[in-house]
Order: structure tokens, then C-alpha cells, then sequence
């Protein structure tokens, strides 16, 4: 058998408190996505078929050492953002163009980018002097802000900064000097009344009512109100599976897509969440854990930069869902219903285990 | 190595900076679901279930025999969400063009729709017909928001017959209101307006009931949660008797005029007819502004209710109460002839004072007076009287007043006095007009309902009633229907029940006497009929003139009058008739109470 498979393969690469972590997770989100699809099996069955195709990308790619994904890098980002620019003339879906139509199925381009765009920035910190100077950040960050804005331009305000903040991580983690993350900081405060002005009219209308949800208690509001009562009224102990009558009733806008924790709040109560939170937070802190034990600063860069981009996913949707937060379009990872970024987020979890895998190895 | 070591101590950052941020949005988490929990708990529950009130059923009214006269009809109003209509002006402007909506119907439901909150049913138009039912049902996917919905209809089945009597229901509106207990009233859309309906408006209304019903999102009943009934309103049995009140409305044809036919054991109301009428089916769902102004500018007053506020002169009609007080105060004696030459004169007054018939009866009696309905003779006992005297005694019988009558809005009527004029043009009593008093002319106004009253305490030797239109009422479930008692409004003291006798039988003798102003009324059968015509004028008299009727326009004929009880020996009918413009009072007005008679004795006396 390891004769067919090319020599640097080796049988197997796993991680396992991570998978059966991940597997925790995705168990436990496929028992709430049955109540909150309103007990429609079909959605359970389509879900766990791209977990599957997920978990065989996750397979495949632990299997693939570290600096042969290096390699391939540049172009994957040169795809990427060959795909994005394609939307921008052939995009399709509802008001805006964010997927492209790939005869069987469609596909997102930006969810590329969400693993090209920390690779490219760890790639071209890789052969460099770390902490990086200030050419080799300004490089960063121009290769960080063209899927950005090319993104946000689509208009998905959510996946532009979760992609430009995984690049952010990538250069953070790299030794970013403090003065320069503040002094970035700064300026992006002092941007944010411009960035109103760049904003889309139903952009701007989810931060009013981010701001004030009681002011549009039937429109723009709605959603925030009801996911706030759903998750408050689930108590301590929450109302029991299939009994959340927020979510049964419809009253949860996206209830299985990306209000599917409130979902999970009003049946399964505070302990349910505490319980996703702490699977959450221990997958991404084996996940920084990985990124300490990698040899190469690329295997590094990369691992940490997923694992902290992992669980800006989970901090956005839990402020989401609970009103700290406006209403973005960001999913909770591995447990909405979705199509692309349940597939790329298991093939960076693949990226990690293989970066674990490949901890003694030496390029 | 260096290069590690930083990596280690940017990765410990991070690390505790997401420990610190999961930590906070828990926090976030105990906030809502530990200490928020009750409030929010509390939402959850009033987003899902809804109280709705749920309607009683309007209670059913039938006539003496059990002949429903208002029944509660299937049938299906449009009803509309203003929270699920994306555009309501939109919306309606479509639903025009399936279903015949007119202008007031919109403007009433915009006006309905402020009272109510965004996300109640409010109704757009009702009754709507099976072609509107049908073609909305096929469009119904375009119309998010509306809906079609049945109810009872109040349905009349006897039309115009009954409607000075029954009234009808109409939408409800902000003056209904103010007037009934709106919570009660919130799944109600009609409301008694006028008659029987609005009299008894809280009996047949009964008590609204509350579902409690569990909604998703869009608003959609998933269930009922609970229900308490509602309490249907009472069924009424009113004492009229439907082919009494057709006999009446037949015999009255197409004159204006009323006609009210009491039982004189207990004042309840048998028939009571008012000339013309209205189809009050046409206000049940909303009359539109056309067919309101036929209504309104047709001939006669459709709308006007003659039984109940038609003041009339009684003229003739009130001279055997003339006489009884006559009698009883010892003004006159059954034995007093006066002579009749066809004028009379007040002592020292040159004015004369007219018999009807040229030349004067000659000597008459009392008897005598009432049968030829002698003019003469009353107005001497009149003058002898003296208007207080008489005021007060025919006070006793209900004149001048309200009887009571279970009806909104009576007519109040004049029995005149001196304090009376004092009170109503501050000026004194003149002599004459005690004189023309003595012929129920003058001051006089009385209603037909006052007559009928007036003349069954005659006739049953002294208990006046209060006239009654409810007979019996039946609560939900009740076996057995709860009758209404009589009410006795007074017992007139009698000083000698011969006095009583002898106007009685002045009163037979005008039907059955040999020279009777109503012998052409006489029944071949086994019962006598009493009875007593009258004259009211439209216009005064000028002196001097002649009252010609062909030569007189018809607005200002006099009014036919005349009142009857029968049988004779044991009354069980009492009638009271105005004909408008009908002329003398006994051609006119007398075949009509023979034939309300007629219609009542016929069924009475069938074993």
C-alpha cells in the first residue's frame, strides 16, 4: 500500500485530541442543526455531506508536509485572487456577487482566501529577518488589503476583515513591534468615520441598529431582539432539545445558518454554551500549542494565524447573537449551515495537523 | 532561537488575550441568561401566544309564536393585518379589482384600523359573495395579510315589516364605544343602533370569550393554547305576533301612518307598524352612501319611527277619557242631556265652536256623545271642568308622558295645562282653549303608542301597563324561556265602575250603535268591537272657512284616527291608528283596526 502514495507521506497524520475535539464540535452541531432546520433531516444529510467532503480535505491535506504546501502558496493567492476578480464580472446570488457558478455546485472565492492570505503573508515572512521591518510590512499589508478590499468591494464587509485580520495575526505573531500595532490601531480608529462613508446603506443600517435595536423593533431590529430573547429565555439549563419555541416558531431570523447559536442557547441554556465555548477555546489553544511545537517559521506563522483567525470566528458570532456585536454575516465555525466555509475551515485544521504531524521533521 | 522565543511569547499573548475575550462574551451570556432570564423569559412568551377575544354569538329574536324575526346568517367578511401587508394602499387598490370595495367601506376601515394595534385582524368588508369568496381564494397567495373570514351575519328575514320595531345592527364605531364596555367589545364588529337591537343591546350581545393561541412568526395560529367561551347573548321572544304586524302593515297599504296593537292584561305589544319603512337588512353590512340618501329623501320619512315619536292631535279619539273624567269628578251625570245645535258659545262669549255636523245631533246624553262623537257636549263638560282638572285626571292614563315603551327615544307628547303654558310660552290660559281641549284639539299632541296605553287602562277598568315588546328572554342553555313581567304603571282609583261602564258602552256604541260613526266596521262574527275615531288637523281651521276634503292638498289633509278594543265583553286587543292625510277617522283609519282585530281574535279564538 505505501508504495502507491508518494515517500513523504506518513500513514497516518493526526492530531488526535484535536480531532476528537473537532469531532465533538461537529456532533454537537449537527444535533442542534436538526431542531434548528425545524427537524428537517434533508439539511442534517446535505450538512454532514460537506462535513464529509471537509473531513476528507482535512485528511488529505494533513498528509501534505509543511513546505510543499510552502511551495504551492503563491499560487494558490495568484487563483484566489484570479477567482475574485471573476466575480467581479461573472459573480451570482442575491444582491450581491460573491459566488461563482461552477456548473454542479457554486462556490465562494473569498473562503480561499481566509487560508491564502495567511499563507502568503507567512510565506513571504518565511526566508525573512524576523521581527519583520517596516518594508516587509508595508509588503504584508498590501498583500493582506487587495483580496480585502476586493471582497469588500462584493460587498461582504464580514469575510473582507475576518481575511484581512488573518493576514494581521499572521504579521502579529511574526513580531510586529507593539508601536506599530497600536500606532495601526490608532489610525484605524481614526478612519472609522470615513469607513462610514464607504459603507453600503444596509451596512450602515445594521450598526444603527446594533446601536439601538429597540428603535426598528420589526424591521432591521428584529433579528438582534429575538436572538436576545431566544438565548435569554434559554436560562441556565435552556428548554430542552427541540423545544426552543424562539427557534420553532421562526422567530430567529438565519436560525440555522448564523443565528444557529441562539438556537443552541435557548435549548441547551447556559451550560450548553459554556460547553461549546470551552471546545472552542480548546481547540484553539491546541491549535497555538501546534504552532509552538512547528520547526519552520512558516509552518509557525501559519498555524498560529488559523487557530487565533478560528476563534475571532466564534467571538464575532457570540457577540453577534447575544447584541455586543452588529449583525455581520459570520457564521459559527463548523456548526452553521453552510456551504464553503465548512470545508475550508476543515482543510485548515488538515493544514495544522499535518504541521503537527510534521513537528520533528525538518525541511 | 530568538526568533522562536518571540513567536512563544506573541502566541502567550494571544492566548490570554482570547482566554480574557471568551471569558468576557460568557460574561455576556450569565448577563442575558442567568440575570436577564425572567425578562426575556417573559418576551418569548408574549411573542408566541396571543390573547384573542373570541366573539359571542348574537342572540336570536323571534316573535310571539316563535317565528324568528332576526337570525345570525353564515357568511364571510375580508379582514386585514396591517403589520403583514407590505403596502396597504397597494393592497386594496388590488383587492378593488376582485372585489367590490367602496370608497366608505375603505374609509371606515382605515377609520377602525387606528383603534387597533398593528398586528390585529381588522375587517374590510363584509358579507361578501360567493363570487368575491371564489376569485379571492384563487389571488389569495398575492395577498400576504389578508384573509377571509366567516362570521354570523344578523339576517332579517322579514325586511322592512319589523324595522320600526326591531331596529337593526351596524358596524360598530367610537360613539358605540363610549356607551358599552370596549373590552367586552373586542372581537365584536356590530352593535344594536336603533330599536329592539339597541334597547336590549346587553342581553343579546352576552359576554366575549378569550382564546389564548399560540402564533409563529408570520402570525399564524399554530394552536390553542386555551380557550374560555364566550357567552352567547340571550334569544328574545318578543310579544308581537308577525301576521298581527302583517295584517296591520296590509291594511295600512301604501299610506303613511302607524298602527299599535296592545294586549289591555298586560301591556304587551302585539303589533306595532310605522308607515313607511326601510329594509334594515341594508344597514347591516354597511349602507352605502346611495342607497342611504334614497332612503333619507323618499317621501314620508322612511326612517321616521311614527309609532313611537309621531305626535299627533288625538282630536275625537280622547273624548271617552273627556267623558270618564266627566263622569268621575261629578262634573256630569249618565242622565245630563245637552242640545246640540251646531254651534256652541262660552258663556258670555260670541265665538262660536263647531258641531261636525251642520245644524248640530240635537239632545244627547253621554252615550249619545260618544256614539255620534258630539262635539257640543264636550265642549261643555270641558269648560266645566276646567283644564287642570282634566289635565290631571287624564294624567292618570299616561297622556303627556312617556309610557315607557322598551324602546329608545319615546315622544314625550303634550297634555296640556295652565301651568304647562305658563312653563312652555310664559303666558296665560285662555278660556277657548280649555273649550277645544274638550275635542283633543289644540294643545293636544299624542303618539299612537300613548293611545293604544291610554285605552287599555280604559278598557280594563283602570290598570295602566306599560306597554311591552319583550315577552320572554332565554339565557344560553336555559331550558325553559324566563318571562317578562307586566308592569303596572298606575292603578287609576275608581270612584264608581258604572262611570267606567257607561263610556265603554258610549265607546260600543260607536261601532254597534244604531247612528255609530264606525258602523261600516261592524263584524258579522260572535265579538263586539268598542272603538272611537278621530280627527287630526294638519292645519288650523280658519274661521269661517269649510274643510273640504277633495278640494284640500294632500299635505294638509287632516289625519285619520281611530282607536278599538274587542272583544267588547272581555278586551284582548287593544288598537290605536293614525293614517296620515287620511281624512275622516272612521272610513279611513276604522277598517284598518278591524282588520289588526280580525288577525289576532282569528288566532285567539282558534281552539
Amino acid at each position: 500500500m505505501r508504495r502507491i502514495v508518494p515517500g513523504w507521506v506518513k500513514w497516518p497524520q493526526m492530531d488526535f485530541p484535536l480531532l476528537v475535539s473537532l469531532l465533538l464540535l461537529i456532533g454537537f452541531g449537527l444535533v442542534v442543526l436538526y431542531s434548528a432546520s425545524g427537524q428537517d433531516m434533508s439539511v442534517v444529510y446535505r450538512q454532514g455531506t460537506r462535513l464529509g467532503v471537509g473531513l476528507v480535505a482535512m485528511l488529505v491535506l494533513s498528509q501534505v508536509p509543511p513546505h510543499i504546501l510552502r511551495l504551492w502558496t503563491p499560487y494558490l493567492f495568484a487563483l484566489g485572487m484570479a477567482l475574485l476578480l471573476a466575480t467581479w464580472f461573472f459573480g451570482v446570488g442575491r444582491s450581491t456577487s460573491r459566488w461563482l457558478d461552477l456548473g454542479p455546485f457554486r462556490f465562494q472565492p473569498s473562503e480561499i482566501m481566509k487560508l491564502a492570505v495567511p499563507m502568503m503573508v507567512a510565506w513571504y515572512l518565511h526566508p525573512r529577518r524576523l521581527p519583520p521591518d517596516l518594508l516587509s510590512t508595508l509588503t504584508c499589508f498590501a498583500i493582506l488589503l487587495a483580496p480585502a478590499v476586493l471582497i469588500a468591494r462584493q460587498p461582504d464587509l464580514g469575510t473582507a476583515l475576518l481575511v484581512a485580520v488573518s493576514g494581521c495575526f499572521t504579521l502579529f505573531l511574526a513580531g510586529l513591534p507593539w508601536r506599530v500595532i497600536l500606532g495601526s490601531a490608532g489610525l484605524a480608529a481614526a478612519a472609522a468615520p470615513a469607513l462610514w462613508y464607504l459603507m453600503h446603506e444596509y451596512q450602515r443600517n445594521r450598526v444603527r441598529t446594533f446601536l439601538d435595536p429597540e428603535s426598528d423593533p420589526l424591521g432591521s431590529g428584529w433579528n438582534i431582539i429575538q436572538s436576545k430573547i431566544a438565548v435569554g429565555s434559554g436560562g441556565v439549563l435552556g428548554k430542552g432539545w427541540l423545544n426552543g419555541t424562539q427557534s420553532n416558531l421562526e422567530f430567529i431570523p438565519e436560525r440555522h445558518t448564523d443565528f444557529i447559536l441562539a438556537v443552541l442557547s435557548e435549548e441547551f441554556g447556559l451550560l450548553g454554551v459554556l460547553l461549546l465555548f470551552a471546545l472552542y477555546l480548546f481547540i484553539a489553544s491546541r491549535g497555538l500549542y501546534i504552532a509552538g511545537m512547528a520547526r519552520s517559521t512558516y509552518a509557525r506563522l501559519l498555524a498560529g494565524s488559523l487557530s487565533l483567525t478560528f476563534f475571532v470566528y466564534v467571538l464575532v458570532n457570540g457577540g453577534m447573537v447575544s447584541g455586543m456585536l452588529p449583525v455581520v454575516g459570520v457564521p459559527l465555525p463548523l456548526i452553521s449551515y453552510g456551504g464553503t466555509s465548512i470545508v475550508t475551515l476543515l482543510a485548515g485544521f488538515g493544514i495544522l495537523m499535518s504541521i503537527y504531524g510534521h513537528r520533528n521533521f525538518i525541511r | 532561537m530568538q526568533e522562536s522565543l518571540l513567536f512563544g511569547s506573541r502566541a502567550t499573548t494571544a492566548l490570554l488575550l482570547i482566554v480574557g475575550a471568551i471569558l468576557l462574551l460568557s460574561l455576556r451570556y450569565v448577563f442575558l441568561q442567568v440575570f436577564s432570564h425572567d425578562e426575556f423569559t417573559t418576551r418569548s412568551i408574549s411573542n408566541r401566544v396571543r390573547i384573542v377575544p373570541v366573539a359571542p354569538n348574537r342572540g336570536l329574536i323571534y316573535d310571539r309564536r316563535g317565528r324568528p324575526v332576526a337570525e345570525n346568517l353564515p357568511a364571510y367578511r375580508l379582514e386585514l393585518v396591517a403589520e403583514k401587508v407590505e403596502d396597504l394602499e397597494a393592497t386594496i387598490l388590488a383587492l378593488g379589482r376582485i372585489i367590490d370595495l367602496p370608497e366608505d367601506a375603505i374609509e371606515k376601515f382605515q377609520k377602525n384600523r387606528s383603534r387597533h394595534r398593528v398586528f390585529d385582524s381588522v375587517p374590510l368588508k363584509f358579507n361578501l359573495s360567493e363570487a368575491e369568496v371564489a376569485r379571492f381564494a384563487v389571488d389569495r397567495h398575492n395577498f400576504a395579510g389578508v384573509e377571509i373570514v366567516p362570521y354570523l351575519a344578523r339576517h332579517y328575514p322579514y325586511g322592512e315589516l319589523l324595522t320600526h320595531v326591531l331596529g337593526y345592527v351596524g358596524r360598530l364605531d367610537e360613539n358605540d364605544l363610549r356607551r358599552v364596555d370596549a373590552g367586552n367589545y373586542r372581537g365584536t364588529t356590530h352593535i344594536g343602533k336603533v330599536g329592539i337591537e339597541r334597547y336590549y343591546e346587553d342581553r343579546l350581545h352576552g359576554n366575549s370569550g378569550i382564546e389564548k393561541i399560540e402564533t409563529n412568526a408570520q402570525g399564524r395560529v399554530l394552536s390553542v393554547l386555551e380557550r374560555q367561551d364566550p357567552a352567547h347573548g340571550d334569544d328574545l321572544i318578543l310579544s308581537l305576533d308577525v301576521q298581527v304586524q302583517q295584517a296591520a302593515w296590509d291594511a295600512l297599504g301604501d299610506r303613511a301612518g302607524a298602527v299599535v296593537a296592545m294586549d289591555p292584561n298586560d301591556g304587551s305589544v302585539l303589533a306595532m307598524v310605522s308607515k313607511p319603512s326601510f329594509d334594515a337588512n341594508l344597514f347591516v353590512h354597511g349602507i352605502s352612501g346611495e342607497n342611504y340618501r334614497a332612503i333619507l329623501n323618499a317621501p314620508n320619512r322612511p326612517l321616521f319611527n311614527r309609532a313611537l315619536l309621531g305626535g299627533y292631535e288625538p282630536g275625537s279619539t280622547l273624548k271617552p277619557f273627556i267623558g270618564l273624567a266627566g263622569l268621575e269628578l261629578e262634573v256630569i251625570t249618565p242622565d245630563k242631556q245637552v242640545f246640540s245645535s251646531g254651534n256652541y258659545y262660552m258663556p258670555g262669549g260670541s265665538r262660536p265652536f263647531r258641531d261636525w255636523k251642520k245644524g248640530g245631533h240635537g239632545w244627547v246624553n253621554i252615550y249619545g256623545a260618544l256614539e255620534q262623537s258630539v262635539n257640543t257636549y264636550f265642549y261643555r263638560l270641558a269648560y266645566e271642568m276646567g283644564i287642570d282638572a282634566m289635565h290631571d285626571y287624564l294624567a292618570q292614563f299616561g297622556f303627556g308622558d312617556r309610557t315607557g315603551l322598551d324602546l329608545l327615544g319615546e315622544n314625550r307628547g303634550v297634555l296640556p295645562s295652565r301651568q304647562w303654558k305658563r312653563g312652555q310660552f310664559g303666558l296665560p290660559w285662555y278660556p277657548g282653549e280649555t273649550v277645544i281641549a274638550g275635542i283633543g284639539q289644540g294643545f293636544n299632541v299624542t303618539t299612537p303608542v300613548q293611545l293604544a296605553t291610554a285605552l287599555s287602562a280604559l278598557a280594563n277598568g283602570g290598570s295602566r301597563y306599560s306597554p311591552r315588546l319583550l315577552f320572554a328572554s332565554k339565557r344560553m342553555g336555559d331550558e325553559q324561556a324566563q318571562r317578562v313581567e307586566a308592569r303596572l304603571a298606575q292603578q287609576i282609583p275608581i270612584r264608581d265602575s258604572a262611570n267606567w261602564a257607561i263610556v265603554q258602552e258610549g265607546m260600543r256604541r260607536v261601532v254597534h250603535g244604531e247612528r255609530g260613526t264606525a258602523r261600516a266596521i261592524q263584524p258579522e262574527s260572535a265579538y263586539q268591537i268598542a272603538g272611537k275615531s278621530g280627527t287630526a288637523q294638519v292645519v288650523a281651521q280658519v274661521e269661517g272657512s269649510e274643510y273640504v276634503e277633495s278640494q284640500t292638498a294632500m299635505h294638509l289633509r287632516h289625519h285619520a284616527l281611530f282607536i278599538a278594543y274587542a272583544p267588547f265583553s272581555n278586551p284582548g286587543i287593544v288598537v290605536a291608528i293614525v293614517v296620515e292625510h287620511g281624512g275622516g277617522g272612521s272610513s279611513q283609519a276604522g277598517p284598518v283596526a278591524r282588520a289588526v282585530i280580525d288577525a289576532w281574535l282569528s288566532q285567539e279564538l282558534e281552539p
